[in-house]
C-alpha cells in the first residue's frame, strides 16, 4: 500500500517548525548572513521548543523521533534558512555515531545532556588532504595503555566552535584501509585540542564551520566507539540517517526559491503582461514545482525506509543527489526570474543561490551520490 | 480554578476560499484547517491563568470529529483534557451555545474563555448566548484579565480608552487580539498532548432542539477591485474626482 498522506501528529510537527521557520528563522536569517555570528538566539528558542536532538531515543531523553518526521521538521527549517537549519541539525551528524554504535553507557554520558540543556556536537571526519576519500585520513590514534594517543588535523568541520564534543574518525591501523579506521568520542576541552577560526564561506554563513588540530590528546579507551577497526562503517551508517535530513532542507530552500519566483513572476510586467505570462519563465516555474516534489517524495521515501529499518543507502543516495541538484538550479533559476533584482542583496533569492551550492558538497558531494548508486547498480 | 475553553475549527485565513456551486456555503474540501486564532489567544490565557493560581484547563469544540485535531493542538499547548460534542449537521450560534450550555453544566467551570468571534463566519453571538442560558456574567473583548477571590478584572479596548469591568465568577470572557501572543506547541508538548484524554460525545444524547433558526441564504464575494489609474498632474487628478468619482 503506498500513501502518501501524513499522520495528524507529522502535521503538528510540520505547522510548528513552519512556524517557528516563520516568525524566528527568517526574521534572522538575513542578519546571520549579513554577520556570519552564532544565531544562538534562535538555536535557544528552538531547543525550548524540542526542535533539536528530537531523534534521541527516550531512554536517553529526547523525544524517539523517526526519520520521517525528521525530515518534515527538516524541511520547515531549511525552507527558514538553511544555515540556521544545518546550525540546529549539525548536532545530528555526530550523535547518530552515537545512537548507531555506542554502549548503553557512552549513551547515558554523550547523549542524555543534550536533554537538560542546548550542547552541540559536531562530527569531524574530513581532513585538509581526504573529504570524499575518507579512507586517506591521516588522523591517526595510537592505543597506550588505557589511553589512545590523538594527532592529525581534521578540516571544514561544522559547528566546531561551539561543541562540547567532536565524534573523530581516526586511523588506528595506518595499513588497513577501511578496516584500519576507528571512531571516538573526543571532548573539546581537553588538553592538545585547538581550534581554528570560523571559516567564511559562500553561503550557510549562520552556521560554523572550522579546522581542528589534535596534538597528543589523551582520550580514555572508553571513547572508543564499536570496537577498533569499526570507524569507517560506523561514520558511513550514520549518512544514512543524516542524508535524507541534509536532502530535506534542500527541498525547503528549493521550495522558497520556487515561493519567491511564483510571487514575483505574478508581480513583476514586462511587455505589458505578467512575467508569468511568459512561456519562457512559467515553464521554468513548472519545472521547480515538480522537482521541489520529486525531491521530497525521494527524501520521505529514503527516510521511511529507515524508519520500517530497512537498508536505504541507495534511496538516500538518490534523495541526496537529486535534491541537492535541484536545490541549486531551482535557487540559479529564481534569481533567473527575479533578474537584475536577483543579483542584490535587497532580495532574498541570491542568498538562497549562495546557500544551495554547499549542498552539492557536504555530507558526500553530488558526485560521490553517483558512486554509491552506480556502485549499487552495478555490483554483483 | 477550573477553565473551560472553547475552540473552532476554521478555515485558514491565508487559504484562497472557494463559494460552493450552490452559494449557499463555503467550499471547504482540500482547504487547509485551523483553530480559530481568538481561540488559541484563549487557550493561551488559560494556561497562563492556570500556571498562576492552580487549577485545570479543559478545551471543548463542536463539531465533526476532525475537530479533534484543533483540540489536540490546544492539548500540545498545554490544556489538559478535551471534549469534543460530535455534531455534522448545520448548527446556528443559538444551538452550538445549546450544546456548549450542556458542556458547561457538566463541567462546572469558574471562568468560561472563548475568542470574541470565529475568523470564518464573523458571528460574534456564542459567548453572549451561552452566558445568557448559563445566568453567568460576561465580559467580552478582553485585553487584560486578573482574577482575584472570586472576581475577575477584565480591561477592554473601547474607542480612544481602555474601560475595565469586575465580573463575578463562574463567568463568560472573551479574549481580543492583543490579550497575548499565543505560545508555540512545543515538540515535547505534541507527543503528550497524544496521551491526554478527549472526552467524546454524541450532540444527539442531550436531547436537544438544534434545528438551525438561521440559515446562511447566499454567499458572494466582494465586487473585483478595478486598476488603478496613473494620472499625469494635480489638475488632471481634481477633474478625475469631480467628474469620474464624483467625490468632489
Ligand atoms: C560548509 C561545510 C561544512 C562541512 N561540514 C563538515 C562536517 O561537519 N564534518 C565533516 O567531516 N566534513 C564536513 N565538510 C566537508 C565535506 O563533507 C567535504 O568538503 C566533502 O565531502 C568533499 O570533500 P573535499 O572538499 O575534500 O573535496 P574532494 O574530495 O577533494 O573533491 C573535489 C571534487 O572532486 C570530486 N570527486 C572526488 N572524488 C571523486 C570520484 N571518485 N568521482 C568523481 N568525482 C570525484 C568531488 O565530487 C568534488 O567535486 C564540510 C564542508 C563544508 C564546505
Amino acid at each position: 500500500m503506498i500513501g502518501f498522506e501524513l499522520s495528524e501528529d507529522q502535521k503538528q510537527l510540520r505547522h510548528l517548525a513552519h512556524e517557528f521557520a516563520k516568525d524566528e528563522i527568517r526574521k534572522k536569517a538575513a542578519h546571520y548572513d549579513e554577520t556570519g555570528d552564532w544565531p544562538s538566539d534562535v538555536l535557544g528558542k528552538a531547543f525550548e521548543l524540542g526542535l533539536v536532538n528530537a531523534h534521541i531515543p527516550t531512554e536517553y531523553g529526547g523525544l524517539g523521533l523517526g526519520a520521517l518526521d525528521g525530515a518534515i521538521i527538516e524541511e520547515e527549517l531549511g525552507w527558514g534558512c538553511t544555515g540556521i537549519a544545518t546550525a540546529i541539525t549539525a548536532n545530528s551528524l555526530a550523535q547518530i555515531p552515537v545512537i548507531v554504535a555506542g554502549s548503553d553507557e557512552q549513551k547515558r554520558k554523550w547523549l542524555a545532556p543534550f536533554a537538560s540543556e542546548h550542547h552541540i556536537c559536531a562530527y569531524a571526519v574530513t581532513e585538509p588532504s581526504a573529504g570524499s576519500d575518507v579512507a586517506a585520513i591521516q588522523t591517526i590514534a595510537v592505543k597506550k595503555g588505557d589511553k589512545y594517543v590523538l594527532n592529525g588535523q581534521k578540516m571544514w568541520i561544522t559547528g566546531a566552535g561551539h561543541a562540547s564534543w567532536y565524534f573523530v574518525l581516526a586511523k588506528t591501523d595506518k595499513d588497513a584501509g577501511h578496516k584500519g579506521m576507528s571512531a571516538f568520542i573526543v571532548p573539546k576541552n581537553i588538553p592538545g585540542v585547538t581550534i581554528g577560526k570560523k571559516e567564511r564561506n559562500m553561503g550557510q554563513c549562520a552556521s560554523d564551520t572550522r579546522g581542528i588540530t589534535f596534538e597528543d590528546v589523551e582520550i580514555p579507551v572508553e571513547n572508543l566507539l564499536g570496537k577498533e577497526g569499526d570507524g569507517f562503517v560506523i561514520a558511513m551508517k550514520a549518512f544514512d540517517h543524516t542524508r535524507p535530513l541534509v536532502a530535506a532542507a534542500a527541498v525547503g530552500l528549493a521550495r522558497a526559491a520556487m515561493e519567491h519566483a511564483i510571487s514575483y513572476a505574478k508581480e513583476r510586467k514586462t511587455f505589458g503582461k505578467p512575467l508569468w505570462h511568459h512561456e519562457g519563465i512559467s515553464f521554468m516555474i513548472a519545472d521547480m514545482a515538480s522537482d521541489v516534489e520529486a525531491s521530497r517524495l525521494l527524501v520521505w521515501k529514503s527516510a521511511s525506509l529507515l524508519d520500517q529499518k530497512k537498508k536505504n543507502t541507495l534511496v538516500a543516495a538518490y534523495a541526496k543527489r537529486f535534491a541537492a541538484d535541484s536545490a541549486m538550479r531551482i535557487a540559479t533559476d529564481a534569481v533567473q526570474v527575479f533578474g537584475g533584482n536577483g543579483f542584490n542583496r535587497e532580495y532574498p533569492v541570491e542568498k538562497l543561490m549562495r546557500d544551495a551550492k554547499i549542498f552539492q558538497i557536504y555530507e558526500g558531494t553530488s558526485q560521490i551520490q553517483r558512486v554509491i548508486i552506480a556502485r549499487e547498480l552495478f555490483a554483483g | 480554578m477550573k477553565i473551560l475553553v472553547t475552540v473552532k475549527r476554521v478555515t485558514d485565513y491565508e487559504a484562497r476560499l472557494k463559494i460552493k456551486p450552490s452559494g449557499e456555503g463555503i467550499e471547504t474540501d482540500g482547504v487547509n484547517m485551523i483553530a480559530n486564532p481568538f481561540d488559541e489567544i484563549a487557550v493561551e490565557e488559560a494556561l497562563r491563568l492556570v500556571e498562576k493560581h492552580g487549577g485545570e484547563v479543559c478545551v471543548v469544540s463542536v463539531g465533526a470529529t476532525e475537530a479533534a485535531t484543533q483540540i489536540r493542538s490546544a492539548l500540545a499547548m498545554g490544556a489538559d483534557r478535551g471534549v469534543l460534542v460530535l455534531h455534522d449537521q448545520p448548527l446556528d450560534c443559538s444551538g452550538i451555545s445549546l450544546l456548549l450550555e450542556q458542556v458547561a453544566l457538566q463541567e462546572k467551570p469558574d471562568i468560561i474563555l472563548m475568542g470574541k468571534q470565529a475568523v470564518d463566519d464573523d458571528s460574534h453571538q456564542v459567548a453572549e448566548m451561552l452566558a445568557e442560558r448559563l445566568g453567568f456574567g460576561q465580559a467580552t473583548q478582553a485585553n487584560k484579565i486578573s482574577i482575584e477571590g472570586n472576581l475577575a478584572t477584565v480591561a477592554r479596548e473601547a474607542d480612544g480608552g481602555i474601560e475595565t469591568l469586575g465580573v463575578q465568577l463562574p463567568c463568560v470572557i472573551t479574549t481580543d487580539l492583543r490579550l497575548n501572543t499565543p505560545r508555540y506547541a512545543s515538540l515535547p508538548g505534541i507527543m503528550k498532548a497524544k496521551k491526554k484524554p478527549i472526552d467524546e460525545k454524541k450532540a444527539a444524547d442531550f436531547g436537544l432542539d438544534l434545528t438551525p433558526k438561521v440559515r446562511m441564504t447566499h454567499f458572494e464575494f466582494p465586487p473585483k477591485k478595478q486598476a488603478g489609474q496613473i494620472v499625469p498632474d494635480v489638475t488632471t487628478l481634481l477633474a478625475k474626482l469631480r467628474t469620474e468619482a464624483k467625490v468632489l
